[in-house]
Parts: structure tokens; C-alpha cells; sequence
């Protein structure tokens, strides 16, 4: 430990500030009868564009210009989609990907 | 919120066998990361019980990762709380989409307020509970269940994560899996496509400008700029 017990325990409530005013502050803001029209409508289009920005976020780090330059990670977005449009059967796109993908990077480009 | 009695559809018991399923990809996605941040914080002096105290207390995922960098240098709290709250900024997004789902369940929505992170928005915004079961009980559910497992995995990383001789690698790309289903599910009304499409292409945009390491906050400024120029588009 670099830091004594109660300067981690300060450390880690603060972390938990910050990350609870995210969390609470649209609804300490605006979870009211007469809210807004724009946040009306900013909770009905933003789903989507947040599973995007997710989507994207997740896979930020791929290196795409060095060795296996991305290709686990498309085969295995391409399989996942593919599995979902057929079956639409969450665990089975979910879990078949994941298992694609570790065969993947554990045997196929190492 | 004050005292009010709410109907519930059904008990607990059944709202959180309806939601079980739904959380296994995070399951494994929490177990690979979250017994990784309990090996990390071991090795850098926080064994058992700080790791699993700082998941049990933050459940901030990627930003208890970042945080271990606060943790081994000069002490800084006001350094560690602006961080936490730019690193999750995107939770604002969270509360607004999730603000008509969560209304109306009581003293429920402290737990569901205090325990909303990426899978628990992903899951609660874009899955139909069953007919037959309480909403506010499946909610909860999907965010029970998700704490339980990270503070789980963490306490196996910061125990016995040295024995663990499984190779996991690629596991916690379950949690990719989990986010690319539900942006599909998404965008499955026609009405969504765009707004979907403005995600991907502004996060895309922020991750080219800025770097993977300081895409949120450019990407969640894009996106509510595309979203409010283009309001009259969109609402059609």
C-alpha cells in the first residue's frame, strides 16, 4: 500500500462521489411532472445512440494497424450479428461470440 | 418520493427467476474482470478486503481500474472525484433514458439509482420484463445480480487469484457480445436506426480526435449536438 488506510478510505468515497452525482444527477435534475420537452425527448433517442457509443467504447482499444489488425474482433462482431438476426436468442448470440472469439485469440492468431 | 403503497405484479422471487437469464453474459463477462482487478489490486499492496471493499462501495467497473493509479501515487482526493465523475459521465445519459422506467417504484429506486452501471442501463433500457412479472422487481433483479457478481469476482481475485490456471483470455469480451445484442434489439424499430447510427459515427469521430483514452466525454458531446440540431428529423 502506497497510501495509509484512511487516505485509500478518502480516496474510494471520492471515487463513489463522483461516480453516484453521474448516476443521480438527471433525476435529482429533472425526474419531475412537468420535465422539459427536450429531456422528454432526449430519453426517447438516446437508447440507441448509447448502445452505440457502448459498442464503440468497448472495442476502442483494438489494434487495427499491427498483427491480427482487428480481425478477431470483426469475425467475431460479424458471427455475433449474424447468430442475432437468425435466432434472435440473446445468450446463444452472446455466448456463442464469446466462445468464437476466445477460440480465436487463444487459437487461431496468436 | 414519501411513503406510498405500490402494487406489485408479482413477488420478488419470481421477478428475479425472470431476470436470471438476462444477466448470465455479465456474469461471465464480470467474473474475467472483475477477479482481474482483484489479482491487480493484490499485487499492488490492496489485498483482501480493500479490492473487494472498493467494489462493493464504487461499482464503477473500468473507473476501479483507473482508480488504482489514485491509489499508488501522491494522495489526491479532489483529483480522484473529478476524475470518477468525467470517466462516468455517461451515466448522465443512463439516468435520462432510464428516468419513465424508474419512475414510480418508491424507495426501490435508491438501489437501482446507486447500482446503475453499462449492463444494468444496457439490460433495464432495452429488455421487455415478462408480462406476468413486477418491472420494478426485475429491475432490481438485473441490479442485484450484477453487483453480486462483481463484488463476487473481485473477492475470488483478491483470495485465490493466483491459483485460478483457466485460460480466460477473450472471456470478458462477453461484455462487447452483451452491447453489440442490445444495440441490435435497439435498433430494430425503424424510428431508432438513426439515432443508433448517430452513436456509432460521433463515438467513431471522438475515438479518431481524441484518442481511446479520452473518447467519452467529445462522443456524449457530439451525440447530444447531432440529437438536439437534428430534433425535427428525428421526430418524424
Amino acid at each position: 500500500m502506497y497510501l495509509t488506510p484512511l487516505q485509500t478510505i478518502a480516496i474510494m468515497l471520492a471515487v463513489a462521489l463522483g461516480t453516484q452525482a453521474t448516476r443521480w444527477l438527471p433525476f435529482l435534475l429533472f425526474d419531475r411532472e412537468n420535465k422539459p420537452q427536450l429531456v422528454t425527448y432526449l430519453g426517447r433517442v438516446l437508447p440507441p445512440a448509447v448502445m452505440g457509443l457502448l459498442v464503440v467504447y468497448c472495442l476502442r482499444s483494438t489494434p487495427l494497424t499491427a498483427p491480427r489488425y482487428g480481425l478477431p474482433e470483426l469475425i467475431a462482431l460479424v458471427a455475433i450479428a449474424a447468430l442475432h438476426l437468425w435466432r434472435r436468442n440473446m445468450l446463444l448470440s452472446i455466448g456463442g461470440g464469446t466462445v468464437l472469439y476466445m477460440l480465436l485469440v487463444q487459437l487461431v492468431f496468436i | 418520493m414519501g411513503k406510498q403503497h405500490i402494487e406489485r405484479k408479482s413477488s420478488f422471487a419470481a421477478a428475479f427467476r425472470a431476470a436470471f437469464p438476462y444477466s448470465m453474459p455479465v456474469l461471465a463477462g464480470f467474473m474475467v474482470l472483475g477477479i482481474a482487478y482483484g489479482i491487480l489490486m493484490a499485487d499492488k499492496g490492496y489485498g483482501f478486503p480493500w479490492a473487494v471493499l472498493m467494489s462493493a462501495v464504487c461499482f464503477c467497473g473500468s473507473m476501479q481500474f483507473v482508480a488504482i493509479t489514485l491509489l499508488t501515487t501522491a494522495f489526491d482526493p479532489l483529483a480522484a472525484l473529478l476524475l470518477s465523475f468525467m470517466v462516468n459521465a455517461r451515466h448522465l445519459f443512463y439516468g435520462l433514458s432510464l428516468m419513465d422506467r424508474y419512475r414510480g417504484q418508491g424507495a426501490l429506486r435508491f438501489p437501482l439509482i446507486y447500482l446503475l452501471c453499462d449492463e444494468t442501463f444496457s439490460i433495464n433500457c432495452s429488455v421487455e420484463p415478462p408480462e406476468q412479472v413486477d418491472k420494478g422487481y426485475f429491475y432490481l433483479s438485473i441490479s442485484l445480480l450484477h453487483y453480486g457478481y462483481w463484488v463476487t469476482a473481485t473477492l475470488i481475485g483478491s483470495l485465490l487469484g493466483s491459483l485460478l490456471t483457466f485460460d480466460t483470455t477473450g472471456m470478458d469480451f462477453a461484455l462487447t457480445a452483451l452491447f453489440v445484442v442490445l444495440f441490435i434489439e435497439q435498433i430494430r424499430p425503424k424510428e431508432n436506426r438513426l439515432s443508433g447510427f448517430i452513436g456509432l459515427a460521433c463515438t467513431v469521430l471522438a475515438l479518431v480526435l481524441f484518442g481511446a483514452d479520452n473518447l467519452v466525454v467529445p462522443a456524449m458531446a457530439m451525440i447530444l449536438l447531432v440529437l438536439v440540431v437534428g430534433r425535427k428529423r428525428l421526430c418524424t
